[in-house]
C-alpha cells in the first residue's frame, strides 16, 4: 500500500510490521514522532507490544537490553544527546551479542545547542560494535528498518538506522508499505529462571579479548548477510549504492539523506560531459571496504561529522588505502543543497580542493 | 530448593553481602541482576559462578531498567520469574533516577539493596548512605552530608512492598525476602550490611555490629505491605531507654575520631529519624 510518510513515520510503520515485544523510549527532537506513533499504535491495539515509558535514554537502552536478554524482540529510537546519554548501554548490548534495532534521527551534539542535522551522533557509535546503516529516503528507511530486524537477529549484533534530522525525519514522501512477516526471533542465548548461566561476569584479559575479537569478526562478516537480505528489502545494492560510477573519472563518497541532492549535482555535471559518479555508503559498520577498491582515481569524500584531523568518513576511506580529498560540510543543519554540491564538485573536478577542507 | 550461593566464593571473611545472598533461597525462580559492586565479584569471575541461579551482570547505572526489561519480557512470554535487582548503595546513588522511575511504573520485580554504607568495591569512598561523620577515603575527616533514607524515599512512590532488614537478624530478613518473593509488583528491601574491612572492625563481628546498629537505634527495622509497622525484632528500641548507648555501636575504625560532642549530635539525628518513622503509623 502506498502512503505519504515522513521517514519517522516510515520507520514506525516498519516497526509495526516487525512487531517487537518491547519498545522503550524517551522523547528527543527530532526522533520523538517515531515513538509517539508507536505509542499510539500500542494504545489503539494496532500493535501488540509493551511500551515502557522510561525516564531517560540510558534507561531506554537498558530496558531493551534486559528484555533482549530474556529473548524479546526490541526497538528504541534516539538522537544526538539522547544517544550520548545511552552510549554506555550501547556497548553493553553489542558486547552481550544481543539483537536490537534502534533508529537515530541523526543530529548535532552540543555545545553550542543545535537540533539540526549532521552525522556527529551516529558516527560516535563506530567503535561500539553496532551495525550502522544510513538511509537516503523514507522508502529506504522503511525497508532498512525491516531488514535491520532480520540481519540483527541473524548475526546477533544490534543495528542502528540513521535518518538525517528534519530533512528526512520531518519531510513526507510516498512510501510503499509492504506488509510482510519476518522470521521468528533467533538469538544465541536467553536468560530464563532455569538457565544456570551468569552473563557478562567479570573477565580477565583473555575472555574479554576473545569476545571483542569474535564481535569484530562477526561484524565484518555481517556484510554478507546484509547483501543477501538486501534483495528482499528493496534491492538497493547491498552495502553501497553505486550511482553513475561505471564509466566515471571522478567519484564522490558520502552517506545519508543529503546524498539525494548530491546525485542531482552529479547529473548536472554529467550534462556538461564531466564523468563523475557517487558511491553512497548505505552501511558505515561494517565498513564497505571491498566496495571502495574499484573507484576511479580521483575521489572526494564528503563528511557531515569531523574528527580532530579530518572528516570521519575521510579518515575511514583513507584507512582503506584510497587516496582522497575530504570536505566537511553541513554541520548543524547548515544547508548545502543541489547548487552547493554542484559548485563543490566542480571545484573538486577542477583540482581546487585541498586535502581537507571545511565548507563554511 | 537448591542453595543459591555456593561456598568458596570470593567475598571477604565476615562479608555481610554473602550472608544476605544465602537468604535468596527464600525466593522462588530468581533471576538476579547485579550491577557493579562487591556482589559482582562475589557472584564469580568468568567462567566460574558462585550463584546457582541465572545472573545478568549490568552496568552500575542500569540495574533497575535492565530488571524492568527482563520482567516485562517474561510477562509477555508467560515465564514465571522473580527478577531481583541486587545492588549496593553505590548503585542506588548512580541509578537513582532509573530506580525511582521503575518504582513509579510499579515494575514487577524485587530490589534488594545490600547497604554497606560506602563504595566498598572501589576502596571505601563515601556514598549517600554513608553514616554521618563516618570516615571514608573520600571523607577522611568524616562525612558531612546527610544520610539519605532510601527505603523511606522508595515508600513514597506508593510501591507494593518496602522493608528494611539487617544481616544481624537473618530470621527477620529471610521472612521479608520470602514475603517479597510471594508478592507481585515493585518490592524494595533495604538490608543493613556492616562491612568488616570498610568499617574497620574484626571480621568475626559482623553480626554483633549489625545487632548493635539496631539496638542503639541507628538502624530501624520496619516493613510496609499496605500497612506500616515496626518489625518485632527492633520494636522495643523505639523507646530510647531500651537502647544501648550509641557509643557501643560506634566502636568501629571509621568512627574512631569522634569526640563526645559529635556523638551527641549523632544521637540527635537518630532521635529525629525515629520521630519521623514513628509518625508514619
Ligand atoms: S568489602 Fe565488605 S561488602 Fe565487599 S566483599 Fe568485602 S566484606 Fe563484603
Amino acid at each position: 500500500m502506498k502512503k505519504l510518510l515522513t521517514s519517522n513515520e516510515a520507520i514506525a510503520e516498519a516497526v509495526r510490521i516487525a512487531s517487537p515485544d518491547i519498545i522503550a523510549a524517551y522523547p528527543i527532537t527530532p526522533q520523538s514522532p517515531i515513538v509517539e506513533k508507536l505509542a499510539e499504535m500500542v494504545d489503539s491495539g494496532v500493535l501488540d507490544s509493551t511500551f515502557v515509558r522510561v525516564e531517560s535514554e540510558h534507561s531506554a537502552m537498558a530496558v531493551i537490553h534486559g528484555a533482549a536478554t530474556a529473548g524479546a524482540r526490541v526497538f528504541t529510537a534516539t538522537s544526538s544527546h539522547g544517544l550520548a546519554y545511552m552510549f554506555e548501554m550501547c556497548w553493553w548490548i553489542a558486547g552481550s551479542r544481543l539483537p536490537a534495532v534502534m533508529a537515530i534521527a541523526t543530529r548535532s551534539i552540543g555545545a553550542p545547542w543545535n537540533i539540526h542535522g549532521d552525522h556527529t551522533d551516529i558516527m560516535s557509535l563506530r567503535d561500539a560494535g553496532w551495525i550502522l546503516a544510513m538511509a537516503e529516503s523514507a522508502q529506504e528507511a522503511f525497508d532498512m528498518t525491516l531488514q535491520a530486524f532480520v540481519v540483527s537477529e541473524k548475526v546477533c549484533i544490534p543495528v542502528a538506522i540513521g535518518i538525517d534530522a528534519f530533512t528526512m525525519s520531518h519531510t513526507a514522501e510516498v512510501v510503499v508499505v509492504r506488509e510482510t512477516k519476518l522470521p521468528d526471533r533467533k538469538q544465541n542465548y536467553r536468560i530464563h529462571p532455569e538457565t544456570e548461566v551468569a552473563v557478562n561476569a567479570v573477565t580477565m584479559g583473555d575472555a574479554r579479548m576473545k569476545a571483542r575479537y569474535d564481535l569484530a569478526r562477526d561484524l565484518e562478516s555481517s556484510a554478507k548477510v546484509i547483501d543477501r537480505t538486501d534483495t528482499e528489502f528493496g534491492g538497493y545494492g547491498g552495502m553501497v549504492e553505486r550511482y553513475r560510477l561505471d564509466d566515471a573519472d571522478y567519484a564522490v563518497v558520502m552517506a545519508g539523506g543529503w546524498s539525494g541532492d548530491a546525485k542531482e549535482a552529479v547529473d548536472m555535471l554529467r550534462e556538461e560531459n564531466i564523468r563523475i559518479g557517487l558511491l553512497r555508503l548505505r552501511f558505515i559498520r561494517p565498513f564497505p571496504e571491498k566496495e571502495l577498491k574499484n573507484l576511479p582515481p580521483r575521489v572526494l569524500v564528503v563528511d557531515r561529522a569531523n574528527t580532530g584531523i579530518r572528516g570521519i568518513l575521510g579518515v575511514e576511506v583513507s584507512a582503506c588505502g584510497v587516496d582522497c580529498k575530504n570536505v566537511i560540510a553541513g554541520i548543524g543543519g547548515k544547508n548545502v543543497g543541489v547548487t552547493g554540491f554542484y559548485s563543490l564538485f566542480k571545484k573538486f573536478v577542477d583540482g581546487r580542493i585541498g586535502d581537507v577542507e571545511w565548507l563554511l | 530448593m537448591v542453595a543459591v550461593i555456593l561456598p568458596g566464593n570470593a567475598s571477604c571473611q565476615g562479608c555481610p553481602i554473602s550472608m544476605a545472598m544465602r537468604c535468596l533461597d527464600e525466593i522462588e525462580n530468581p533471576v538476579l541482576v547485579i550491577p557493579a559492586g562487591c556482589s559482582t565479584v562475589i557472584a564469580g569471575i568468568h567462567p566460574n559462578s558462585a550463584m546457582k541461579c541465572p545472573v545478568v551482570h549490568s552496568p552500575f547505572t542500569a540495574a533497575p531498567s535492565v530488571a524492568c526489561g527482563l520482567s516485562e519480557a517474561y510477562k509477555r512470554m508467560g515465564v514465571r520469574a522473580n527478577v531481583i535487582a541486587w545492588m549496593g548503595d553505590g548503585a542506588v546513588d548512580i541509578s537513582f533516577s532509573a530506580l525511582s522511575a521503575s518504582a513509579a511504573r510499579k515494575d514487577d520485580y524485587i530490589t534488594i539493596v545490600v547497604d554497606n554504607e560506602a563504595y566498598m568495591n572501589t576502596g571505601t569512598q563515601a556514598s549517600l548512605s554513608t553514616f554521618w561523620k563516618a570516615r571514608t577515603t573520600t571523607s577522611p575527616a568524616g562525612k558531612t552530608e546527610e544520610r539519605r533514607n532510601i527505603a523511606l524515599l522508595m515508600l513514597a512512590h506508593r510501591i507494593e512492598y518496602a522493608a528494611t532488614a539487617s544481616v544481624g537478624y537473618l530470621r527477620d530478613l529471610k521472612r521479608k525476602f520470602r514475603k517479597a518473593g510471594e508478592m507481585r509488583g515493585f518490592r524494595f528491601i533495604h538490608v543493613h550490611a556492616p562491612c568488616p574491612p570498610g568499617w574497620r572492625f574484626p571480621s568475626e563481628k559482623t553480626v554483633e555490629v549489625a545487632r548493635k546498629a539496631v539496638m542503639s537505634g541507628a538502624w530501624i527495622l520496619w516493613e510496609y505491605d499496605g500497612e506500616f509497622r515496626l518489625s518485632k525484632e527492633g520494636e522495643r528500641y523505639a523507646l530510647k531507654e531500651n537502647r544501648i548507648p550509641l557509643r557501643e555501636y560506634l566502636k568501629q575504625g571509621r568512627f574512631s575520631h569522634l569526640d563526645d560532642k559529635e556523638i551527641e549530635e549523632l544521637e540527635k539525628k537518630i532521635d529525629e529519624e525515629w520521630k519521623t518513622i514513628l509518625k508514619l503509623f
